[in-house]
């Protein structure tokens, strides 16, 4: 421990933790947040939903097995949700400086210098959780080497800006066109469209897609506060106008409902976790999802049209609304998973299945 | 929503504790027990485990101690017509029973309903062709294996897939009869052993060195699924599952590796169609995503029971409660009370699961560990570090193992590497020492080398630690970082103060003292199943380092009491003193005292957090009672309801001014100090057997001149082999010195008259201020001699004379006056004529509390703690006089489990569990019981070989009654010519080293001999070794083995008295309610 730097997390309620670096050796701010999922965190650092994000690991063992190569496939990194590290830093109780796995090609905390962000251990990520749950997400930064930095609250940037494409990409060559309004998508969600024959172009949150010819319009995830991205509402207000099947995921789900009326909050810590259980309402049906959100729909905002198709079993809050006479449904949750489980992967086939009907094809 | 056509249910137990079928099974039957009854349920429940909690008042509306066989069960399901029956909450016994009932068309004739998974699915998951063709349906990967039906098919098969493979028996239980061949000549050799158990043997590619994974899965009728936890092997594929160190969650699996391998659980408990729970159990390359599915269980097991323990995911209540038509999204989380029951735990904590070996209890076992299972318990170690948990695993399975570093040294490291026992884990931290590399050991042992870096880690930290003189010396941040890896006190005061001698308490104090002062101190968490996402009222805790906050409230207002629990299941210490703390905590909260439970082992009922207002999992190490002692501040501690382990302890607290309720430890000390407690008895002339103990070879033949052979040895070291030994005579005292045992003044040796042919009794008490208030006696079927754990058990004695009673009695006030014993207490007596002797004092509960509470349906630990309470109590009406009926208490033994051990009866317990059964008479209680066991009636042809003349002689009443009723017996020539002296004509079979025919070994493994009787003519190993091959061939061809000769007349004169159809199908109620 003695060659290890110290590294702090001061938190806006004036709490401080702390422990020692293991990533990069910079002072960072960010809003802190906690997941509470057990794998996955190379996937969730590279989730752009977590754009501005300190991210608290739950689960004290991180590292154990390493960082996959950059191998590319179908235009994207094989193993990872996007082009880098989105977090602005990670905490975590006990990091694993020994790593192994078949596939690893680093250690996490090498990959974390490389990409500059830092990375605390020794803290007692438990005691931080709970004063996040009681008091609230709240802003946190990383004081190292004496160095401070600013207070930066994410919610008041255009995050989805910062994380979306800047130009139109095209991925695969399937028989059904889907415009994919780019949040800050996730990578797996493309692979998703891939594997289903699916020709994808990724466009720019603000594109105005109307001018595309496409078969259906998915709204990806991203972060931050959905009414940030009005020029995507007043878009996908447009395409409410028409028959086209459209599908959205977390962010996509916020952004479809503000587009059809209705409204969004900011939960008080959010949910991040691989272990989420919602209910198909009016079913028996109860799948545990992936999730990674801080604000929902106001399920009292939801009209006659609309059915809250989807709501957390825990909290009551919803998980997701589906138009009742077109082809329109998206889900707060992430049946792309990755991090996560895959059990509302059925969601994407669903999804094909009302183009197929749109279509034709 | 719930089925309303359910109201009376049956429930089968697991009967009596074996190796690999142990105490999870109280747990989850105990569990299912209580979801019913919230139900509004009337429960009917069989299991002949008098010693469970399940099988204890207010758990089941009707409990019948009987066998859990098909035609016991029939005759309970003729009486008490249940609508439906629970089959998944009593392991492979239960499970195979309930086959057997559905095949035979009884579960239909009685229109029972089995409740959750359908029958058809279990027998899906149980026959592997079937199975295997269930999972190619999906697409699911499985070991291709051959299942085959002879020993030739076996060859064929293994010969198609190449060397190197595994075989196992269909439908047996943990591993039973399976193994690897690396050859046509392994395979011949296991094949025909494995065909014994079954007549199914599957043939399968080896998949040695990967990793082994399990998932728990939980499926609703709405086909709601999720999965409560995966676990992953430390040892690698090759180390049966209740033999490999185990870790929840995955430690070295990717999200993709973990979520892959979750989807195909899911996938396939749909496809079977299982309601409630299931495991699925994986092989994955370590070198890719490919895998294997090994095996699916479909019912409560060993793994579910550690899943609900290492997640607080009560498995076997939920399982209940949707075969009973619920919901996942209808129930409740029990830990939050808040939110749904349909979640997957996450964890924010790490657990490790250690088995715990008693393979130096078996002479002759092999110690090699593998694809069999022989471990008797396991204990679970919760810690925020992997480093934390397993240290504290290596100290809870209590064989003097202080965690990874500082204990005794592995002689061959290599081997022990390549070819693992029970000591694999401390070869690795010899390994460091000697200066392998982390891929060499990895190399040797193919455990991933993720496990390996962070043995590694404690390794360095404990070199680290040898480089300093004094505790004062290492800073603030080191000493943290040490405790967070896991180190003990003990450790560290070895490790800074360089001991070598044993005790080293004052030096761990100091560091204690030390640190204490530094502030350097753990913390209490929770464990909350949703990472404190949402609060939790749980009192589920453990203690760690790796934190900064504790998570709950203490209340210094000495209105809470600690009991300590019983540690790991071990041969001579299992679920009975689960039974007693259990007890124990329900009369502290009846008498309105918060109740706080320290235990860790992972099979039981006392560590369901619903038993206690709060419980520790952690160690009962003297460290980590006196820190949760420190934060707690409860009245007291009991030390005497959880056996040795706790008892042990006891004057250690005293002296740290914790208060010990209940008897006094100075007493407590005087009864477990040989030269105390004999100097007791000398003052008031009660007789003991002659002891000395002697720390020079020539006075232990002094000794034995004097008072004669045969006499008990007890080393305090020993060199191999089993610790105790009888010795018959001069040679054989010399031969055992010399090559067992070490003799010098730091290693004495106690030396103990054998008295032979006297009856041994057990005398359970309880007492108050040193008078008596409840008391029981019991008998030994066997003469003395046989270790009291491992012997058959009558009470109400049979047949003491009332002279012998009077005289017990006597003494046993005597000296609960004298040692003013509070609480409860065990004595031990030998009886001659009317002479007695007094073996030992336990001042403590003993094995035999639970058995003796239930037949007098009286609870001695309820008084008991009452009294250690202060409570004022007062003796009941009722004594073992008034009794109509009578209660036998029969050991089981595992010997089929471990390979090569001779299943003889001797000094040193070898029984696993034990039944205890009712019966209106001593026949049909000692029938009932034996039974229960496992042994079965004869139907023809009986083999008899005695040893000494007076079994011989004892032999020849049952013996006619057998040939009455046309038995046909074998003999060795000496028994036959000795029968036919008496007029009793018998067949004589040669040994089986004589190459003449007829020969026993032929009879044995064609199946021809239906009950093996073998009395060796005394322990020496002469003796033992010329008859071991006859009875582990009667184990290895599973045919009912009898080695003792009052015992095999009882059973003989019982079932030619009674036929199982003579047995009274009554219960406990019906039984005791006369009284």
């Amino acid at each position: 421990m003695n060659n290890l730097t110290k590294a702090e997390l001061l938190l806006e309620d004036g709490t401080c933790y702390q422990g020692y670096s293991f990533g990069y050796e910079g002072p960072v701010a960010g809003e802190v947040v906690f997941n509470t999922a057990m794998t996955g965190y190379t996937e969730s650092l590279t989730d752009p939903s977590y754009k501005g994000q300190i991210l608290v690991s739950t689960y004290p063992l991180i590292g154990n097995y390493g960082i996959p190569g950059d191998e590319v496939q179908d235009g994207m990194p094989l193993f990872f949700e996007s082009d880098r590290i989105h977090v602005q830093a990670l905490i975590v109780s006990d990091y694993s400086f020994e790593y192994s796995h078949w596939n690893a090609k680093k250690s996490l905390a090498d990959w974390l210098k490389e990409n500059k962000v830092p990375g605390i251990f020794g803290i007692d990520t438990r005691a931080l959780t709970k004063r996040l749950r009681e008091k609230g997400s709240m802003l946190g930064k990383i004081i190292i080497n004496n160095q401070e930095p600013e207070w930066y609250d994410p919610n008041k940037d255009n995050l989805v800006a910062q994380v979306s494409c800047k130009e139109p990409v095209t991925y695969g060559n399937g028989k059904y066109k889907v415009v994919l309004v780019d949040c800050g998508v996730k990578n797996a969600i493309i692979r998703n469209f891939i594997k289903r024959d699916v020709t994808i172009t990724r466009v720019p949150y603000d594109y105005d897609f109307s001018k595309l010819e496409y078969d259906g319009l998915f709204i990806s995830n991203g972060p931050g506060d959905p009414k940030m991205c009005k020029q995507t509402i007043s878009h996908i207000s447009e395409a409410l106008k028409q028959e086209k099947p459209i599908f959205g995921i977390c962010l996509g789900n916020q952004l479809l409902a503000l587009a059809a009326g209705f409204d969004t909050y900011k939960l008080k810590y959010g949910h991040r976790s691989h272990n989420q259980p919602v209910l198909m309402t009016g079913t028996d049906k109860c799948f545990i999802t992936s999730q990674n959100h801080g604000f929902a729909i106001n399920l009292q905002s939801i009209d006659d049209n609309w059915i809250p198709w989807f709501n957390n079993v825990n909290d009551g809050t919803s998980e997701g609304i589906k138009h009742k006479s077109k082809p329109f449904f998206s889900v707060q949750f992430h049946p792309e998973a990755c991090g996560g489980p895959v059990d509302t992967e059925f969601l994407f086939d669903d999804f094909i299945e009302l183009i197929k009907q749109y279509t034709g094809k | 929503m719930k089925f309303n056509d359910i109201h009376k249910v049956l429930l089968l137990g697991s009967g009596a504790l074996k190796i690999g079928e142990a105490g999870e099974f109280d747990y989850s039957g105990s569990q299912a027990l209580k979801a019913l009854r919230e139900e509004g349920i009337e429960t009917v429940l069989v299991n002949p485990n008098i010693a469970t909690v399940q099988t204890s008042e207010n758990v089941a509306d009707k409990i019948y101690f009987l066998p859990v066989t098909p035609e016991f069960v029939e005759k309970v399901i003729a009486k008490e017509r249940p609508d439906g029956i629970l089959l998944s909450f009593g392991g492979q016994t239960a499970l195979n029973c309930g086959v057997a009932l559905h095949r035979q068309g009884i579960l239909e004739k009685y229109n029972v309903k089995v409740i959750g998974t359908p029958v058809e699915a279990i027998i899906d998951t149980e026959d592997r062709d079937i199975f295997n063709q269930k999972l190619a349906e999906i697409d699911v990967n499985f070991t291709k294996s051959h299942a085959t039906e002879t020993v030739e098919e076996a060859l064929k098969a293994a010969n198609e897939l190449g060397y190197p493979v595994i075989l196992r028996a269909a439908y047996a239980l943990g591993g039973l009869g399976s193994g690897f061949c690396n050859n046509d000549d392994e395979l011949k050799a296991l094949a025909s052993k494995a065909f014994t158990y079954s007549n199914q043997v599957l043939v399968e590619k080896s998949l040695k060195g990967w990793k082994e994974i399990e998932y728990e899965v939980v499926r609703d009728r709405y086909d709601n699924c999720i999965t409560v936890c995966n676990m992953e092997n430390f040892d690698p594929l090759g180390i049966h599952t209740g033999e490999s160190i185990v870790v929840a969650p995955s430690q070295t699996l990717t999200n993709s590796e973990f979520h892959k391998l979750r989807a195909i659980a899911i996938k396939i408990i749909r496809h079977i169609g299982i309601v409630g729970e299931c495991n699925v159990q994986y092989a994955l390359d370590p070198n890719s995503e490919d895998y294997r599915v090994i095996e699916v269980n479909a019912r409560l097991s060993r793994s579910s029971a550690l899943a609900s323990k290492a997640t607080g995911y009560p498995l076997a209540f939920v399982a209940a409660k949707l075969g009973l038509g619920y919901g996942l999204h209808e129930l409740k989380n029990t830990v939050t009370k808040v939110t749904t029951a349909c979640f997957e735990p996450a964890l924010d904590y790490c657990v490790v699961k250690i088995p715990r070996w008693d393979l130096n209890k078996f002479v002759g076992v092999s110690k090699e560990i593998g694809s069999a299972m022989k471990s008797v318990g396991e204990i679970m170690a919760i810690g925020r570090s992997f480093e934390e948990a397993i240290q504290k695993g290596l100290r809870m399975i209590g064989q003097g193992m202080h965690g990874l570093l500082g204990n005794k040294h592995i002689d061959d490291i290599s081997k022990e590497l390549t070819e693992p026992t029970d000591m694999r884990i401390f070869a690795i931290a010899d390994a460091f020492a000697n200066g392998f590399s982390v891929d060499k050991i990895h190399d040797l042992t193919k455990i991933d080398k993720w496990f390996i870096c962070k043995l590694k880690h404690i390794f360095d930290l404990g070199e680290e630690l040898k480089k300093f003189n004094k505790i004062e010396e290492l800073s603030d941040e080191f000493l943290l970082e040490v405790k967070k890896a896991g180190f003990s006190d003990f450790q560290l005061a070895k490790l800074v103060y360089k001991h070598t001698k044993v005790d080293i308490t004052s030096d761990m104090m100091l560091v204690r003292d030390y640190r204490k002062k530094r502030g350097i101190t753990p913390f209490v968490k929770q464990i909350d199943t949703l990472a404190a996402e949402y609060p939790a009222q749980t009192n589920y805790l453990y203690v760690t380092y790796n934190g900064s906050e504790h998570d709950i409230d203490f209340y210094d207002d000495k209105k809470s009491v600690i009991v300590l629990g019983s540690g790991a299941y071990r041969i001579g210490s299992s679920v009975e003193f689960d039974w007693c703390g259990v007890n124990a905590i329900n009369t502290i909260r009846k008498r309105g005292y918060r109740s706080i439970m320290i235990n860790y082992n992972p099979e039981t009922v006392s560590t369901d957090y619903d038993t206690c207002d709060r419980l520790y999992f952690d160690e009962l190490s003297f460290e980590r009672v006196l820190d949760i002692y420190d934060l707690e501040m409860p009245m007291g501690v009991v030390v005497s309801t959880g056996g040795q382990i706790p008892n042990n302890l006891a004057m250690r607290l005293y002296q740290v001014n914790v208060p010990v309720l209940g008897t006094s430890p100075l007493n407590i000390d005087k009864a477990e100090d040989r030269n105390k407690f004999s100097e007791l008895c000398d003052k008031f002339n009660i007789d003991q057997p002659r002891w000395k103990e002697l720390t020079k070879i020539e006075d232990i033949m002094t000794f034995a001149d004097e008072v004669g052979f045969p006499l008990l040895i007890r080393p305090s070291y020993v060199l191999s082999g089993a610790a105790m030994s009888v010795v018959s005579n001069k040679t054989e005292l010399e031969h055992f010195l010399k090559l067992a045992a070490t003799v010098s003044k730091q290693y004495p040796v106690v030396v103990t008259q054998f008295i032979e042919n006297a009856k041994e009794v057990d005398f359970d008490a309880v007492a108050q201020n040193g008078e008596l208030i409840i008391y029981a006696i019991s008998e030994h079927q066997e003469f003395a001699g046989v270790h009291s754990g491992d012997a058959t058990m009558l009470f109400p004695p049979q047949k003491l004379y009332v002279e012998t009673v009077r005289r017990i009695k006597h003494v046993a006030k005597l000296l609960a006056k004298q040692l003013e014993i509070s609480g409860p207490f065990n004595m031990q007596f030998l009886a001659k004529d009317n002479d007695i002797k007094v073996i030992e004092l336990n001042l403590r509960a003993s094995r035999s509390f639970p058995f003796v509470s239930k037949v007098l349906k009286t609870n001695f630990i309820e008084y008991a703690t009452d009294i250690m309470l202060g409570i004022k109590v007062t003796p009941p009406a009722k004594t073992l006089f008034d009794l109509e009926y009578v209660g036998i208490k029969a050991p089981q033994f595992s010997f089929s489990r471990l390979a090569k051990a001779d299943p003889i009866l001797g000094v040193e317990m070898a029984s696993t569990g034990e039944v205890g059964c009712l019966g209106e008479n001593y026949y049909e209680a000692i029938l009932k019981s034996m039974l229960s066991v496992g042994y079965k009636i004869p139907k023809k042809n009986i083999l008899i070989s005695s040893g000494p003349m007076k079994d011989k002689v004892q032999l020849l009443g049952p013996v006619q009654a057998l040939k009455e009723k046309g038995f046909n017996i074998f003999c060795t020539r000496g028994t036959s010519n000795f029968f036919h002296e008496n007029g009793i004509e018998t067949s004589i079979l040669n040994w089986p080293d004589d190459d003449r025919k007829p020969n026993i070994a032929d009879y044995i493994r064609d199946h021809k001999i239906d009950l093996v009787i073998n009395i060796p003519k005394n322990l020496s190993k002469t003796e033992l070794d010329k008859d071991y091959v006859i009875r582990r061939m009667a184990i290895d061809f599973n045919i009912p083995l009898l080695t003792n000769a009052r015992l095999a007349s009882a059973f003989i004169m019982a079932f030619t008295k009674y036929s199982v159809d003579d047995l009274q199908i009554k219960s406990w109620n019906e039984y005791s309610n006369n009284l």
